[in-house]
């Protein structure tokens, strides 16, 4: 049984991205925005694990990928805490959180 | 004929992703972000990479879509109405997209033969650890010592990145609760 090769884990991952990227564009809800900007750093996290994987270092994978994945999951944690802190307060200040509806800097 | 485990894993993240974007309710659309996030860990597991799926399934799919779930719980979000789409926003939406795939599928194209993964080769560095270490000891039976290879370089190779994560998480902590302290000297309304 072969494994996969390299090309399709990058269209697999690109495609995810793709999605996310539709994702921020086409919804209104700030929340499932927010979501599909997470799609999007775990698609790039399938990029770095996927060229770890196929980049050996002494026969082991290169685990410099999978440290920049460990950050990239760090980093998103917080990112996550804090942005659904400010969208708590938007919500509190604005009684909505469809996008369409903040136009407060609007010009 | 790969294996079809990779599809059925691929096909799960792909389907979570698509849902996500075209589920009307926040919460089906956290619960889909979950499904999404178990396929791609599958695939890290598929590539070895043991740690980091653990890790998407521990810290994504546990801790963080939970804090999604109570924030859409806690603003009492309801279903979106049918919305009347603007058209243009729409029309950019899947045309970005669609360039970007086009543009991916055109650069893999390109490439007539793809690199397949190469075999893993456990006896090379077995000698650069000492000798009662786990890390010697499971690349001897052929394991690999996914966790501890993965500790050795974050706390010798990437000892001041890992030190400057703990500062930024701090100081994300003290904004969050700076951010949702209530202001007391607003005029009640």
């Amino acid at each position: 049984m072969p494994t996969p090769t390299l090309n399709e884990y990058l269209f697999f991952s690109g495609l995810l991205f793709a999605i996310g990227l539709g994702g921020v564009i086409i919804r209104r809800n700030i929340i499932v925005i927010f979501m599909c900007l997470e799609m999007m750093l775990a698609a790039a996290s399938l990029t770095l694990v996927a060229f770890s994987r196929f980049n050996t270092v002494k026969g082991l994978p290169d685990y410099d990928g999978q440290m920049l994945v460990f950050f990239v999951i760090t980093v998103a944690a917080a990112e996550v805490a804090l942005g659904l802190a400010i969208i708590v307060s938007l919500y509190r200040a604005r009684q909505t959180i469809n996008t369409d509806q903040l136009t407060t800097l609007k010009g | 004929m790969i294996s079809p485990i990779f599809y059925i894993f691929a096909a799960m993240m792909i389907a979570g992703g698509l849902m996500v974007v075209l589920l009307r309710n926040p919460v089906s659309s956290a619960l889909a972000m979950v499904l999404s996030f178990l396929g791609l860990a599958g695939i890290f597991t598929g590539l070895n990479a043991y740690l980091v799926g653990i890790l998407q399934i521990l810290v994504y799919a546990g801790a963080i879509m939970v804090l999604f779930i109570f924030i859409i719980m806690l603003l009492d979000l309801k279903k979106e109405e049918k919305i009347h789409h603007n058209g243009l926003v729409l029309f950019i939406g899947i045309l970005l997209p669609s360039v970007f795939m086009l543009q991916l599928a055109g650069v893999l194209m390109t490439e007539q033969t793809s690199p397949t993964a190469p075999e893993l080769n456990f006896t090379e560095t077995v000698d650069d650890y000492p000798e009662e270490s786990i890390i010697h000891k499971k690349l001897k039976t052929e394991r690999l010592p996914d966790v501890h290879l993965i500790g050795q370089k974050l706390y010798k190779d990437y000892n001041f990145p890992l030190q400057v994560i703990a500062v930024l998480l701090l100081s994300a902590t003290v904004g969050c609760v700076t951010l949702s302290k209530k202001t007391s000297n607003k005029s009640s309304d």
